[in-house]
């Protein structure tokens, strides 16, 4: 995260308003506020540090568009097109005859494909996996306490920004 | 910032700060187990190991060892099998539906509810491997090419749509579970002061810190597994009561099948999330976030699940009388005056009336009423699928093969085991899972908690003062 000439400066906070007003404040007097690290979801804080929306639902939804074209495209092939089954009397002739029998698979595998799909770009976007080691800034950041990340572009920004997060709130700035 | 009216109930009881939550879920993790906690596990691996010896004595004798006949093919095996997945529904019912619904009160009971869900659809799929009798042969309803067996499978068959509703609903809840409990592997991780814990729970937190982008893309992954697992849950068990439904044995063969063995699926799981928490909430020391508001919002559901269901019973009676079938009448007179009348108002006491105490505002509140309704629930629920293949099967078209079906003590001990396997689980999540989502539950402090209600009455009452 840090780099030589860029260093990174991280205000520790104790409440969730007090570090999202904080956020729109900062950010307007000029700012780089990058992240802010929380125990929990803070709604809204996304918008405040100017965050795109996130695209995943529409992962998702290819994702359960290909389960589902999948599903229909195998039960196609092995009842209708390779080897058509006369089982009690139904045989199976054309795919539109037997569509109804096959919606229960085509939606279990929609919802399989969608659900895991997504799962893993989600982990793999936000790259976590087994094995990652956490960037720790604060013990506490998981549990009670909200670690803002200002960046902080030359050695003269250092003090300002101390001073900006300290009369934004900030507990500790370290 | 959420707001909420101070005079709605509490969800977090005591003045719990943000920390406080931490430390309560926490400590059971960090803690040593008690001498309680230890004899229920005894216990449970006890029955563990009876299911380890009548599956192992199944599978190497052969399914003669069971009380199976010829007239009689399914019996205890599909019963437990129905009644297992049914218990699980409510885990995904709490964490979707009521997630879209936006009820706060799940936040406390989701975790362990979800964990139940994955334990109960374990020990279901138990039953499936076993009544196979050749479960090396197990592979065969996938979907595979002639040279791994048999032809390709039927998908007009509900039993093949079972293989795929089961193994979706069990690896999609698994995820659901999972991807919640990162943010909260993470707490025990930061907090961690051994060297093995902070390891272990390291590789289980995938190394998640909680930035800005990541609980926007996890609230978002969240809200759309909720969103697909609701239709998942609802079709799966449809699609178990398909495999009867779409048979032609008088008693199975009902449209109202699917609606109703959800309903009924739903009532069962409840009473069991309600069986188990009233015990975890008092072990775990829980009982500032599973309160009596918790106890009877989950009663109010299974009243109005309980009534569904003996709606359904009644409608299956008119409905067999109504059509005309004499078949279908048999059945159901055979069901409530023949040789298993006994289950069947085993069946209609515990499901239909039971659930009815319910009405008195003072029983739905009282822990030791729930518990005991509970539990009866849970008999009654499973003599209802006891029911439905023992006794449609027993006497059928010819009266030359009518014939009754008693269990061996192999098919005893798999379910008294699958029970063991269900209670190992649990009891081994209780103690290195936080059994409540920390994370989520955070979110509701200032809008839910006792402490901050008191403080915004005091508040708005100074106000007037003034």
């Amino acid at each position: 995260m840090s780099s030589d000439n860029k260093k990174m400066i991280y205000g520790i906070f104790n409440d969730d308003e007090v570090v999202l007003n904080a956020v729109g404040t900062l950010r307007k007097k000029g700012l780089k506020v990058k992240d802010v690290i929380s125990p929990f979801p803070i709604h809204g804080l996304d918008h405040e540090l100017g965050l795109a929306r996130t695209r995943i639902s529409i992962c998702c939804f290819i994702y359960g568009m290909t389960g589902l074209s999948l599903a229909l495209l195998m039960m196609y092939y092995m009842n209708i097109f390779d080897w058509p089954m006369d089982i009690g009397g139904k045989p199976s002739v054309a795919f539109y005859k037997n569509l109804p029998a096959f919606i229960p698979v085509a939606f279990e595998s929609t919802v399989l494909c969608a659900a895991h799909g997504m799962v893993i770009t989600f982990l793999l976007r936000s790259k976590l996996l087994p094995g990652v080691e956490p960037h720790v800034i604060h013990p506490r950041m998981s549990d009670d306490h909200f670690v803002m990340a200002v960046q902080a572009s030359n050695e003269s920004d250092v003090a300002n920004i101390h001073a900006q997060l300290k009369s934004a709130g900030a507990i500790s700035v370290q | 910032m959420h707001k909420e009216s101070e005079l709605r109930p509490p969800l977090i009881l005591g003045d719990k700060t943000w920390h406080d939550i931490t430390e309560d879920v926490c400590r059971p993790v960090e803690s040593k187990a008690n001498k309680w906690w230890w004899l229920a596990f005894t216990l449970s691996v006890m029955g563990l190991l009876w299911w380890i010896i009548a599956v192992s004595y199944t599978l190497g004798t052969g399914l003669g060892v069971w009380g199976l006949n010829k007239t009689v093919g399914w019996a205890w095996d599909i019963t437990n099998f129905v009644w297992w997945v049914g218990i699980g529904h409510a885990g995904t019912l709490i964490s979707a539906i009521l997630l879209l619904f936006r009820q706060k009160w799940r936040l406390s009971i989701n975790r362990s509810a979800e964990a139940m869900t994955i334990f109960a659809v374990i020990c279901a799929a138990t039953f499936i491997v076993s009544h196979m009798g050749r479960p090396w042969v197990g592979y065969w309803p996938l979907p595979l090419p002639n040279q791994f067996g048999s032809l390709w499978v039927n998908f007009n068959s509900p039993l093949v749509w079972d293989v795929f509703a089961i193994s979706t609903y069990f690896s999609v809840s698994l995820v659901f579970w999972y991807s919640g409990l990162i943010p909260d592997f993470a707490v025990i991780r930061d907090r961690a002061n051994t060297k093995w814990r902070k390891r272990i729970y390291t590789i289980l937190s995938f190394g998640w810190v909680g930035s800005a982008k990541n609980w926007q893309r996890f609230e978002e992954v969240s809200l759309v597994l909720a969103g697909i697992s609701t239709p998942l849950v609802l079709s799966v068990h449809s699609v178990v009561s398909m495999d009867f439904a779409t048979s032609v044995v008088p008693g199975w063969h009902t449209t109202i099948f699917p609606p109703y063995f959800v309903a009924g699926a739903i009532f069962s799981g409840f009473a069991m999330v309600q069986t188990l928490l009233i015990i975890v909430r008092k072990v775990l020391n829980l009982e500032d976030y599973i309160t009596i508001y918790h106890i009877d919002m989950m009663n109010r559901i299974i009243l109005i699940t309980g009534s569904i269901v003996g709606v359904a019973y009644i409608t299956e009676f008119f409905i067999a009388w109504y059509s005309g079938v004499e078949y279908e009448q048999y059945a159901f007179i055979n069901r409530a005056t023949g040789p298993y009348w006994w289950a069947y108002w085993s069946m209609m006491t515990c499901n239909v009336i039971t659930p009815q105490l319910f009405w008195s505002k003072k029983l739905r509140e009282s822990v030791f009423a729930t518990f005991i309704i509970s539990i009866f629930v849970n008999i009654g629920m499973w003599f209802e699928r006891f029911v439905i293949i023992v006794t449609s099967l027993h006497r059928d078209y010819i009266t030359s093969s009518w014939t009754m079906y008693s269990p061996t003590w192999v098919e005893a001990g798999i379910f008294i085991g699958s029970l063991g396997l269900f209670f190992t689980c649990f009891l081994l999540f209780a103690r290195v899972f936080p059994v409540i989502a920390m994370s989520e539950l955070k979110t509701i402090v200032k809008s839910s908690s006792e402490g901050q209600k008191k403080k915004a009455a005091k508040k708005s009452t100074q106000e007037q003062h003034a």
